[in-house]
């Protein structure tokens, strides 16, 4: 569904990421890992539009799509959610999510209708008419994703969704994940550092280290991965 | 569709508004000249208000030369009535048309170039007074020494021409500024004000969910403009007079952005309630001074400078939405 | 017209441009570091120059005397100014900054408009219509007086920023603010001693240009404008910047005005401020924020 070939970033001298490549399966999760400074948000915002890689190409179900705008990203079924949540602070929580449901359904009550509904799903249902400003963290979590399922997306980039969840919040959020892939085939692409959510979800897990792909493929593969295990000295994992 | 707009308006509310209607339909009935003019001046700046609003309020961009507008649109209608005989009816549609590509192309500018927050600003005041100065030199509507219209009988009311009494233009003001207040209620609502709110609130989370800055910035920016427009319009034919020096005065343009900070921006009912409180208030304080024997000039702006300072420290969002909870209406006007 | 008139008009430009300059030194202290719009900056130079035109009128000393006087008064202004109003703005949006500053010129502009009238009123100093010949330049005595009491004052607040402690300080704020704190710097005094030192600088400006033009209230307004052409067509946020966005904008000012008619001599500042905008905003020397 998405195919990475060749992505390289660079940052005023400073190399992002290098010639990655790798492929999202269609109705697959897919795993993004690697230390801090890999990459992994650079490559999401190449994938979201947020500006154009240096060299390569990115393809979405066949199409090219580096160099589109975000919106375009959007509209062409490619969600995201952002690594530091972005709220509408003014606007309610389901008005929130109305905003995502817009893209789809251009008729405000048809739009409202189908926000309720992902409101719900994702348990945000009793706080509908509360300023989104006046929400927990994981709360917030929870709208930042309800808002991008709101654009019906085909492909779901999760950017960190689970960092500052505590462990029973986690598995919720994964459950619900793990839903909406088994019943709608949505893909997703998360970029994980709790090791908890990745090995409970990633069918697939690609590691990112300075900015190159140094090893994917089935979890406990990579887990076991001598590369993988020497840049990630230290870090927790939950087999 | 009636029906449509007033889904979920608290009914207080809805009383309130008819009851201020009401009011506002009868008031000339009973009231002075004196009172109808000045009338006039807060549906005048209610309408405007509300129409920068849109830009600011709506779509978060601060505009402070939206004089240019009520410039443009003012010598558009005035020199074609001049020169031609035309009706401001049917030069009111050059002045829209020339508003809305003078906002199209500071919108242009600015979001194509990345230009924002104080800089888009600065733009705004570059280009007004752009205008102010290339109007001073522009022959066909008599520069700096002014365009005058043919003063008219104020017996009679020529609605066509737009001239007439106070009166007159006073109802004619409250049908704009009452058209204004419901558009703006139905574009809130929409699929465009919403995008505008999220646009306003985090442009880019409204990017990733599909919404394309550029273009709904601009309908902000040419809706404004174009409505501004209109304001000028009626400005022309209410004074018949218009001077470069002071129609597209940086001053003006921050005049009428006072009643929708001090009233709340992004509130629908601010822009009206500021107007309210400014004008009514700086002129109850000239005729205080009067009284007393005081006639000094300025005054009255150091009395918006106050006002303006003690609501952006204390009242942030504005005068309305606290009275607005006092009145137990909960709902954002 | 023979090139000498060109010569002489771009060179009262370049001088007044230094005065102007100055004024916009002091705009982009206070943005650099504070990171607040002055939208009374214009006005907070005719206060000076008034004060100028009082003190003138009592004391009968030369306005480049004045200027020390007059710049502490500025600086305390801003000081408080700073202090009461301002610090509990740091962190509100940015429209409510430019709204309260806006507030503080409306009163200003209209103080002044109720003390002093709406007249134009200048002084007449001893060297008022001198002239200095050099070659086939002519220049008026008071402009270069004027430009080099400029250059000092630049001097000066450029030495106190790199070499004195509390110079050094104010830098390190304005680079990074929570590191200023988190290293126990007091940040809201910092800031408010900037402020003041940039209202110094207007101070200073305000009292050379008095020597040279009329004051009415009107011109704060256009004045404040002309200073963010400078600082932005310079470089928001650059010393040096604001200097030569000053010299730019005095030369293309007075040219303009000669080569096309004198009252539409600021649509080229305009026209310059919006082309810098458009290509290449960070101003000459300005550096583009990541």
């Amino acid at each position: 569904m998405l195919e990475v070939d060749g992505l390289s970033k660079s940052f005023r001298g400073l190399h992002a990421v290098q010639n990655a490549s790798f492929a999202v399966p269609q109705g697959g999760i897919v795993g993004l890992i690697g230390p801090n400074g890999a990459g992994k948000t650079t490559c999401f915002n190449a994938i979201a539009g947020v500006f154009a890689p240096d060299a390569g190409s990115i393809a979405f179900a066949g199409k090219p799509i580096h160099g589109l705008r975000p919106d375009q990203v959007c509209a062409a079924g490619i969600g995201r959610t952002f690594q530091i949540v972005k709220p509408f602070a003014g606007l309610t929580v389901l008005d929130n999510i109305v905003v995502g449901a817009l893209l789809r359904s251009k008729d405000v009550s048809a739009a409202k209708n189908y926000a309720a509904e992902i409101m719900e799903r994702l348990g945000l249902g009793a706080k509908a008419e509360l300023p989104a400003s006046s929400l927990t963290l994981p709360d917030r979590k929870r709208l930042e994703v309800a808002r991008a399922l709101a654009t019906r997306p085909k492909l779901l980039l999760l950017d960190e969704a689970m960092a500052g969840l505590r462990p029973t919040e986690c598995d919720q959020i994964v459950a619900v994940f793990r839903e909406l892939n088994r019943s709608e085939g949505l893909t997703i692409l998360l970029i994980e550092h709790v090791m908890r959510a990745v090995m409970a979800l990633a069918q697939k897990i690609v590691v990112l280290h300075h900015g190159e792909v140094i090893a994917q493929g089935a979890p406990q593969d990579v887990v076991r991965d001598p590369a993988v295990l020497e840049c990630y000295l230290g870090e927790e994992t939950v087999v | 569709m009636i029906a449509r707009l007033l889904e979920g308006v608290p009914r207080r509310g809805l009383a309130m508004l008819a009851a201020l209607l009401a009011f506002l339909l009868v008031f000339p009935a009973f009231a002075s000249g004196y009172l109808v003019s000045l009338g006039f001046l807060i549906l005048y700046f209610a309408y405007v208000g509300q129409a920068w609003n849109i830009m600011m309020g709506f779509a978060g961009q601060l505009s402070l030369g939206h004089s240019l507008y009520v410039g443009l649109g003012a010598y558009a209608a005035a020199a074609l009535y001049v020169h031609f005989g035309l009706s401001p009816w049917i030069g009111l549609f050059a002045s829209i048309a020339l508003c809305a590509l003078a906002g199209a192309a500071i919108g242009f500018l600015a979001f194509r170039f990345g230009v924002a927050g104080v800089y888009f600003a600065i733009l705004t005041i570059a280009f007004a007074e752009f205008a102010r100065i290339g109007f001073d030199h522009f022959a066909w509507v008599r520069g700096s020494s002014g365009l005058f219209l043919p003063v008219a009988n104020y017996a009679e009311n020529d609605l066509w021409n737009l001239r007439g009494s106070p009166r007159m233009f006073y109802y004619l003001m409250l049908g704009m500024a009452a058209g204004a207040f419901v558009l703006c209620h139905a574009l809130l609502r929409s699929r465009v004000g919403y995008y505008w709110r999220a646009i306003r609130e985090s442009p880019e989370a409204a990017q990733a969910l599909g919404v394309n800055l550029f273009r709904y910035r601009m309908i902000a920016v040419v809706l404004s403009a174009a409505m501004t427009s209109l304001a000028g319009v009626v400005f022309a034919f209410y004074y018949n007079n218009l001077f470069p020096e002071q129609i597209f005065h940086v001053s003006r343009s921050i005049e009428l952005i006072l009643g929708p900070i001090i009233g709340g921006i992004g509130t629908l009912v601010g822009p009206l309630v500021g107007a309210l409180l400014l004008t009514g208030l700086a002129e109850g304080l000239g005729e205080l001074l009067l009284a007393l024997g005081v006639d000094v000039p300025g005054v009255k702006q150091v009395f918006y400078g106050v006002c303006l300072l003690l609501v952006v420290m204390f009242l942030p969002d504005g005068v309305w939405p606290p009275l607005a909870r006092a009145l137990g209406l909960n709902r954002k006007g | 017209m023979p090139a000498e008139i060109y010569l002489n008009v771009a060179a009262s430009g370049l001088l007044t441009g230094l005065v102007y300059g100055l004024m916009a030194l002091g705009l982009s202290v206070i943005f650099g570091v504070v990171r607040v719009v002055n939208f009374a900056h214009g006005e907070m130079m005719t206060v000076a120059m008034y004060l100028t035109l009082v003190l003138f009128g009592a004391l009968q000393l030369d306005p480049l005397v004045l200027l020390v006087p007059i710049a502490a008064v500025l600086f305390v202004f801003g000081y408080l100014l700073q202090r009461a109003l301002i610090n509990p703005f740091i962190n509100r949006p940015e429209h409510s900054q430019f709204m309260l500053l806006v507030a503080v010129a409306l009163i200003l502009v209209n103080l002044q408009l109720l003390v002093f009238g709406p007249d134009a009123k200048g002084i007449r100093t001893p060297y008022s219509f001198d002239s200095f010949q050099l070659g086939p330049l002519v220049v008026d005595a008071s402009k270069v007086y004027a430009a080099g009491a400029a250059l000092v004052v630049a001097a000066a607040l450029f030495a106190f920023f790199r070499y004195t402690l509390i110079g050094k300080a104010i830098r390190a704020c304005a680079d990074n603010y929570e590191g200023a704190r988190v290293v126990g710097l007091d940040v809201k005094r910092l800031y408010a001693l900037t402020f003041g030192l940039g209202a110094a600088c207007v101070g200073a400006a305000g009292a050379m240009l008095m020597a040279v033009i009329d004051v009415t209230p009107a011109i704060g307004p256009a004045y404040t404008l002309l200073a963010f052409v400078i600082v932005i067509t310079g470089g928001l946020g650059s010393m040096p910047g604001a200097l030569l966005g000053g010299l730019l904008i005095g030369v293309t000012e007075a040219l303009g005005g000669v080569l096309f008619t004198p009252s539409a001599k600021s649509m080229f500042a305009f026209g310059l401020l919006v082309l810098v905008l458009l290509f290449r905003p960070q101003g000459i020397l300005g550096r583009k924020t990541a």
